[in-house]
């Protein structure tokens, strides 16, 4: 595994919600290559990482860095131009676009003439996307909008992905196939880095993960060594 | 006869409210505020039309400047007094801009006094009248008609087909989820602005062709007819806005027509009422769908 090379950094976050400490000085960091995830029981700080991140929140102290550069306090339109792309919890697809203009909202930052080869190679990986491309996106199916929201994010050609519960929502038999796009997306060059509270599914995947208690890391280390750590089996994965 | 006549009025005012009902029903669409400053942009916008054809320019040069200055005008208001309260509650955004309201009336009245003055209507739209039958058509309607379509088409163009349009439409929908596309929102809400303010400058020059007289207060009661034509066509609804627009028009028209003038801007309150307590989404409002 490309262990080396640094890609993105966060150091010392710490992140207000008014009073509310979210995140108590988190520390993690991302690899060129790698597929790291963030697990945690729900209200733990997951989210709210990923939104610090994608400049939605800030963070009070320490730093973040991305490819050697400073992202801290960047705006998220300016963190989207760096290559990170964030994939919302609940997708946030605009329902009332078509999926052909999600797509083109997904390629904001592309210049035009790139557009059509963008969306012709989501089109590609979902042809169910194809056959909808003129439907208005609030009219897809749960796992359509999940596969819209994934698509959408890969039009603009991210370095770093950063996907937020996509399996939250879906039958069993999507939840898979939302698990194997990842990892043929992270094939196709594209580092991961992914928040879940499947985390059997998600460590079975991960190169490394992060386990986030109450908005602090409490454990950390390769994804099958924590799949077989005891405290990790109680609490997440229910044996 | 009569009937098409007052049709044709009625859509001559109500296509001049359902320009400046656009922008209400934008604004709200992207940032949930209840502009109250837009109707002043007007009356702003016909004093500037009114001061330069005054000054002997030309009156195409005081129609663009006119536009020009309304859109700058709202744009530099949307910077200093609605962005920095990008985070703050809803209320005191809808506070602050009734505070620009007052602001820019009392301006007015200090600069220009509360006189009202004649606006040089003829300069701009000669005097001419057609008429078909019985059916008496003026000039003026027929270019407010030409250029209020035009200007709705044009809009409707860009809303649907280009590409800061359909990022209007994302940030009005989710401007979290819009940022995270790369697409720089304040720049967005700025847009929207401006191309409000524009269609009120349109509008103002229209308004101020038909009614030819500007005064401090111009813009509040063609402000809140053009509101409660949002609001009746669905506020944040680009459609509705036109419809409602139309709608507030010949409602006011046919008030009229049947004698009961001193009523026709109350009619414009009663349909407010009427459309909160009965259906406050109006014609076109939101439905929201949304699906796990
Ligand atoms: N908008 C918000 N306002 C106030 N508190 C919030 C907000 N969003 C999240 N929180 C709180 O911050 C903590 C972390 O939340 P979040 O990051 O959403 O957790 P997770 O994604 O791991 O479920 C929780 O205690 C949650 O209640
Ligand atoms: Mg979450």
């Amino acid at each position: 595994m490309a262990e080396s090379e640094l890609m993105l950094q966060a150091q010392d976050l710490n992140v207000y919600y008014g009073s509310i400490h979210a995140i108590q000085g988190v520390s993690f960091t991302v690899n060129k290559g790698e597929i790291v995830t963030l697990i945690g029981a729900n209200g733990a700080g997951k989210s709210t990482t990923l939104n610090t991140i994608s400049g939605l929140l800030r963070s009070k102290t320490g730093s973040l860095t991305f490819q050697g550069e400073n992202i801290g306090g960047m705006a998220p339109h300016a963190v989207v131009r760096k290559g990170i792309i964030h994939v919302p919890e609940g997708r946030r697809i605009f329902s009332k676009l078509t999926v052909e203009e999600n797509l083109e909202m997904g390629a904001y930052t592309r210049p035009g003439r790139e557009l059509n080869d963008a969306i012709a190679g989501v089109f590609d990986r979902f042809p169910r996307l194809q056959e909808r491309r003129k439907q208005v996106a609030g009219t897809l199916s749960g796992g359509e909008q999940q596969m819209l929201a994934i698509g959408r994010a890969l039009v603009s050609r991210p370095s770093l992905l950063m996907l937020d519960e996509p399996s939250m929502g879906l039958a069993p038999i999507l939840v898979e196939q939302v698990f194997s796009i990842i990892q043929e997306i992270h094939r196709s060059g594209v580092t991961v880095l992914l928040v879940e509270q499947n985390a059997r599914m998600a460590l079975s995947i991960a190169d490394r993960g992060y386990v986030l208690e109450t908005g602090r890391v409490v454990l950390t280390g390769p994804g099958k060594e924590l799949l077989a750590n005891d405290s990790v089996r109680k609490a997440y994965l229910g044996s | 006869m009569i009937v098409l006549q007052q049709l044709i009025n009625g859509l001559q005012l109500g296509s001049i409210y359902s320009l400046i009902a656009l922008g209400y029903s934008m604004v709200y669409g992207i940032i949930m505020l209840l502009n109250f400053a837009h109707g002043d942009i007007i009356m702003v916008g016909g004093y500037i039309a009114l001061l330069i054809i005054g000054a002997g320019i030309h009156p195409a040069v005081a129609i663009i400047a006119a536009i020009v200055g309304c859109m700058v005008l709202a744009c530099v208001i949307e910077k200093a007094a609605y962005a920095p309260l990008r985070k703050a509650p809803r209320i005191s955004l809808l506070i602050t801009a009734i505070g620009v309201s007052f602001f820019l009336e009392n301006v007015a009245q200090l600069l220009l006094s509360a006189n009202p003055r004649s606006f040089p209507n003829t300069a701009i739209i000669p005097t001419a009248n057609f008429n078909l039958g019985s059916l008496n058509i003026s000039l003026t309607t027929l270019v407010t008609l030409a250029v209020a379509i035009v200007s709705m088409a044009l809009l409707t163009v860009l809303v649907n087909r280009t590409k800061m349009g359909k990022a209007m439409r994302a940030v009005s929908e989710d401007m979290g989820a819009a940022q995270l596309m790369g697409i720089n929102v304040n720049r967005t809400i700025t847009f929207t602005f401006a191309i409000g303010a524009v269609l009120a400058g349109i509008g103002a020059i229209l308004y101020c062709c038909k009614y030819p007289q500007v005064k401090p207060t111009t813009g509040y009661l063609l402000g809140m007819k053009a509101f409660v034509a949002a609001v009746l066509g669905g506020i944040g609804s680009i459609p509705g806005a036109m419809l409602g627009g139309l709608a507030i028009g010949m409602a006011e028209v046919i008030v009229n027509a049947l004698g009961y003038t001193t009523w026709a801007d109350a009619v414009v309150y009663v349909i407010l009422i009427l459309v909160l307590l009965i259906k406050p989404t109006g014609f076109l409002g939101r439905t929201m769908s949304e699906k796990v």
